[in-house]
């Protein structure tokens, strides 16, 4: 006999039991042990038929190959950098994926330094973690002015929304350059501070409410009710030297 | 004889607990946890680089605790800062406690850092430590098959008694202090250590006293951990 122990759309805790016995298949970040299926992180369950998903709320980004993040130099080497992106060791960016030829003679910090912030795509994962990047493709580049935080990676797609809606409302309204990485790091530029503050804020929203259903709805009622307030625009002449692509 | 606690508790009542979590907002996850006048903070960082390189598994991330009463906690002369030969054996025994219910396969060659802060202590402060440090691990997000939650029994004379603060813990009739932590509040011992002496059939009936209380506390943690998430 099979029973679930749990209701859908319920916020589960870590080795809570979801369903007992062998009718139910477990996803996500669910986990069959022996005749349970349990929560491995804290999540949201939903129920699909005979599937019991586990959506996580909280937990580490996991690279994969081709996703774009940004990441922060930590190292030059002789052919390569060490890039910080979040993860649980550094990555690797060779020089021939950055040049687009062979390195043997130029000293790379001439490129990028310690310190530089670029957005880069996840060319190889070996080993769940060993990760090798790539600065070849459309709109991978140094990051100029701006700043970087961090969010929470499994809120990553709740920022971007359905094809991209939900970034791009908040880029529309406040006027900044934004790039989301799928590391949980977002570059935010904006000619205008105060709107930089805005588009921070409003992705800060986005990560403690995207588990309350209607979050489309009010974002954009907060964008509106920010946005209006700013009366004077302060001009302050801020250019971003590098590339004038978005991602 | 002591038939009646100090503090009025019941035989096996637990002294009052409460949890919350994000405490430490720059860290990945953290936890405070408080029974009685035991505070524990835990905050967990990484999964990171792991230095000296040569602790590395190559299997999955090593674990790293790191237990410390502050110097301003507690009462008596044990408390001193600095790392003691006791800090360096709760850490250990920490990890161990934590161990059997993390999956940290995801990030091999790495570590994960436990720190437990002690800020103030009256007796089972590895216990507070490894509840907190289990709610922080959570909070991080990191795959887990159970929360630990962890409480001390013992015995004063032939008297049963849960959760023992400091002043039973020194009492003159002897006494025997066992710290359990339990996966879930029910499905497996993760630490059993003991002060003192016993009989086997006592320490049958002090485990099941135990797991009725760690299960108490299990449901403490799994609030703690619920309650950012109310709608």
């Amino acid at each position: 006999m099979s029973k679930i122990l749990v209701t859908d759309k319920e916020i589960v805790v870590p080795g809570q039991v979801l369903a007992e016995g062998m009718g139910f298949l477990p996803a996500g970040a669910a986990f069959r042990d022996k005749d349970r299926i349990i929560a491995l992180k804290i999540g949201l369950v939903n129920i699909d038929g005979r599937l019991i998903k586990l959506i996580p709320l909280k937990g580490q980004y996991l690279p994969k190959i081709h996703d774009l993040v940004i990441g922060k130099i930590e190292d030059v080497m002789l052919g390569s950098w060490l890039v910080d992106y979040g993860g649980s060791k550094y990555a690797m960016l060779s020089a021939r994926n950055f040049l687009q030829r062979n390195n043997q003679v130029d000293d790379l910090s001439q490129f990028m330094d310690v310190g530089d912030v670029i957005i880069a795509k996840i060319y190889k994962v070996v080993r769940k973690n060993t990760v090798d990047l790539s600065m070849q493709g459309p709109g991978l580049r140094k990051l100029g002015n701006g700043r970087v935080i961090e969010v929470s990676p499994p809120k990553v797609p709740r920022i971007i929304g359905k094809q991209g809606s939900m970034i791009s409302m908040i880029k529309d309204q406040t006027n900044c350059r934004i790039s989301v990485g799928q590391n949980g790091w977002v570059w935010v530029y904006g000619p205008d501070p105060n709107m930089e503050m805005i588009a921070i804020e409003t992705i800060r929203k986005i990560e403690n409410e995207s588990h309350i259903p209607g979050l489309t709805d009010r974002i954009k009622d907060f964008l509106n009710s920010k946005v209006g307030k700013v009366d004077k625009v302060v001009k302050i002449d801020r250019v971003d030297e590098e590339g004038k692509e978005d991602v | 004889m002591y038939d009646k606690r100090f503090d009025g508790r019941k035989m096996d009542e637990l002294r009052e607990c409460s949890a919350k979590v994000g405490v430490v907002p720059s860290a990945k996850g953290s936890a405070m946890f408080k029974i009685g006048n035991t505070i524990a903070i835990a905050a967990v960082r990484g999964p990171r680089n792991l230095y000296p390189k040569f602790l590395a598994l190559p299997d999955k991330a090593l674990l790293r605790c790191n237990y410390n009463m502050m110097s301003f906690s507690g009462s008596g002369d044990r408390v001193r800062p600095g790392s003691s030969r006791r800090d360096r054996e709760i850490s250990l025994i920490t990890q161990k406690a934590l161990e059997p219910v993390l999956m940290l396969d995801e990030f091999p060659g790495s570590v994960v850092d436990i720190f437990i802060e002690l800020l103030q202590t009256d007796a089972g402060t590895r216990c507070a430590g490894i509840c907190a440090a289990a709610m922080a691990l959570a909070d991080a997000g990191f795959k887990m098959k159970g929360l630990v939650s962890a409480v001390s029994v013992g015995l004063i004379g032939n008297k049963m008694l849960v959760d023992l603060d400091n002043l039973e813990e020194h009492h003159e009739e002897g006494n025997t202090d066992i710290p359990v932590a339990m996966i879930s509040g029910e499905d497996g011992i993760t630490l059993l250590q003991m002060d003192g002496f016993c009989k086997p059939e006592q320490m049958k009936k002090l485990l099941e006293l135990a797991k009725k209380a760690c299960s108490k506390i299990h449901e403490v943690q799994k609030k703690a951990l619920l309650e950012g998430f109310e709608k």
